[in-house]
């Protein structure tokens, strides 16, 4: 995108430090920031109820619904803001994951898929209950730490034929305007979130994959252990900050 | 009649004569059946019309079209008659009919 | 205090059909076409139906520009007193560059109380919208306004 390259003309000096990082909705225009904040006329609503009718819908299979086990859809608030995981063996486990095992371990049914309706609906139901609370992800312990810094290593890392890394626009250009867009700092809290671009809910995978497109770099799949790393990495970037999920984005 | 996913935002009670705002979001791809580049690929599958009837009458009727964003958002205003169901109605390309409603109380 | 509702009990138990509201079995649909046989002109013209608007009385609210032609929000307000002998019958939205220039008509009643709308639009580029009511005295009334479209730097078609 040859719309990136004029971006290295307007290139701030320095990184981001801890302190300059701000909430994602805080780039986005009043108008969004807006509607983001107005649920009769937020479409990602519209995924979450679909979510919640599903909290209490019981598998073909017979095994109980969400709500069999984990009783009020309630109860799962701020369980979002404390993914992805890591396993002590090192597995990375993010909300998608985790409703996927739950799925396929304590209801025999087969897995909605990434991107599916079911999956998108179901996972931003079980964020929300975790919306406006501060990100609080676990990253102690030696493998929380080697996920940690691979996906460090990813987001510093340039990549792609325009040769750029996730912290280039991410840190050193955040607040700068890109085409019509304003750079933020790519913390991902809004996510799933309801995306103009798309006219529909995504995960945060997709929207990583859109980036990884954005400056011609291989896209990794969804739920790839380099997307997972790179998860953990920008949660704990986000650490305090609020979820934001359904957000609203471009 | 089959149902949609839709959220309604009204009041659940109003005084007679009062002038109420309804705001609906209903999940619908608004499929235009054209791709970026402007070719023709899938049908165009869209919800075409919307109505609501509230005591008796069609009180309000949109006619939708491909430059309606997907996920349509509506909203208008309606007098609260009478105590009663409001439904509302959207008729897609190809026939079928998706219908919702709400309770509206009028003291 | 206006609440939102979410799917209602009869929804849940009646075996809600879920998600997407898709193709029905078996049901022949329209096929799409790239673009209207009607021009904007052409469109414009046959609503006023050879009577001239008056340029008053509508107020079009729409953002400064639009982040994303995906979703552009328009609040139409048409000044009537929406009685029986004297209210607004129609509303009619055209975006002057879409390949449909024929957004949206709305159809009001004296019930509506107020004749005021609002919906979302898609739209393909900056251009021009314009709104012609209608009024059960057969009155034209019309405005118009530019809204600048402007593409986010992701555009990733992903």
């Amino acid at each position: 995108m040859r719309r990136i390259a004029a971006l290295l003309l307007v290139c701030a000096a320095g990184a981001a430090e801890a302190s300059d990082i701000r909430a994602s909705r805080e780039f986005l225009s009043f108008d969004l920031r807006a509607q983001q904040d107005d649920p009769s006329r937020h479409p990602g609503w519209l995924w979450v109820e679909q979510g919640e009718t599903m909290w209490s819908r019981a598998p073909a299979s017979g095994k109980p619904s969400c709500q069999g086990c984990h009783g009020d859809i309630a109860t799962m608030r701020g369980v979002s803001a404390r993914y992805p995981q890591v396993t002590p063996t090192g597995e990375v486990i993010n909300l998608e994951g985790r409703i996927e095992r739950c799925r396929a371990d304590n209801q025999q049914a087969p897995a909605f898929g990434y991107e599916s309706e079911w999956l998108l609906s179901l996972t931003a139901a079980v964020a929300a209950r975790s919306r406006g609370l501060p990100v609080s992800v676990a990253t102690d312990g030696p493998a929380a730490a080697a996920v940690l810094a691979e996906g460090r290593r990813l987001y510093t890392t340039r990549q792609g034929q325009l040769n750029l890394s996730c912290a280039q626009c991410h840190d050193e250009n955040a607040g700068l305007r890109l085409r019509g867009d304003v750079i933020s700092n790519g913390l991902g809290t809004g996510y799933p979130a309801y995306r103009l671009e798309w006219n529909g809910m995504g995960s945060l995978h997709r929207r990583l994959r859109a980036c990884s497109l954005g400056v011609r770099a291989t896209q990794f799949s969804y739920g790839s252990p380099e997307y997972l790393a790179l998860e953990l990495f920008l949660a704990d970037r986000a650490r305090g900050l609020p979820v934001e999920t359904p957000g609203l984005r471009r | 009649m089959a149902t949609i996913a839709a959220r309604i935002t009204m009041p659940e009670t109003a005084k007679k004569g009062e002038i109420i705002e309804i705001r609906l979001l209903v999940r619908h791809p608004m499929e235009r059946g054209i791709d970026a580049q402007g070719a023709v690929s899938v049908r165009r599958q869209i919800l075409h019309t919307f109505r609501v009837r509230y005591a008796g009458e069609e009180v309000f009727h949109m006619d939708l079209s491909t430059g309606i964003a997907a996920n349509p958002y509506i909203a208008f205003t309606t007098t609260a008659v009478e105590t009663g169901e409001i439904t509302f109605e959207w008729v897609e390309d190809g026939g079928a009919v998706y219908q919702r409603s709400a309770m509206l109380t009028v003291t | 205090m206006a609440r939102t509702r979410g799917p209602s009990r009869r929804d849940l138990v009646g075996g809600a059909s879920l998600g997407v509201a898709l193709l029905a079995t078996g049901v022949k649909t329209a096929h799409a076409q790239a673009s209207s046989d009607e021009s904007f002109e052409q469109a414009e013209r046959a609503i006023l139906s050879g009577r001239t608007p008056k340029a008053a009385g509508v107020e079009i609210v729409m953002p400064q520009l639009s982040e994303n032609g995906n979703s552009v929000d328009i609040t139409v307000t048409v000044a009537s007193p929406m009685t029986a002998e004297d209210h607004v019958r129609r509303v009619h939205i055209l975006a002057e560059k879409n390949p449909f220039p024929r957004v949206a008509t709305f159809h009001l009643t004296p019930r509506a109380g107020r004749a005021e709308v609002s919906t979302r639009m898609r739209l393909a580029t900056t251009q021009e919208i314009v709104v012609i009511a209608e009024t059960s005295r057969g009155e034209l009334l019309r405005a118009q306004r530019e809204m600048i479209v402007i593409l986010g730097a992701c555009v990733d078609g992903g």
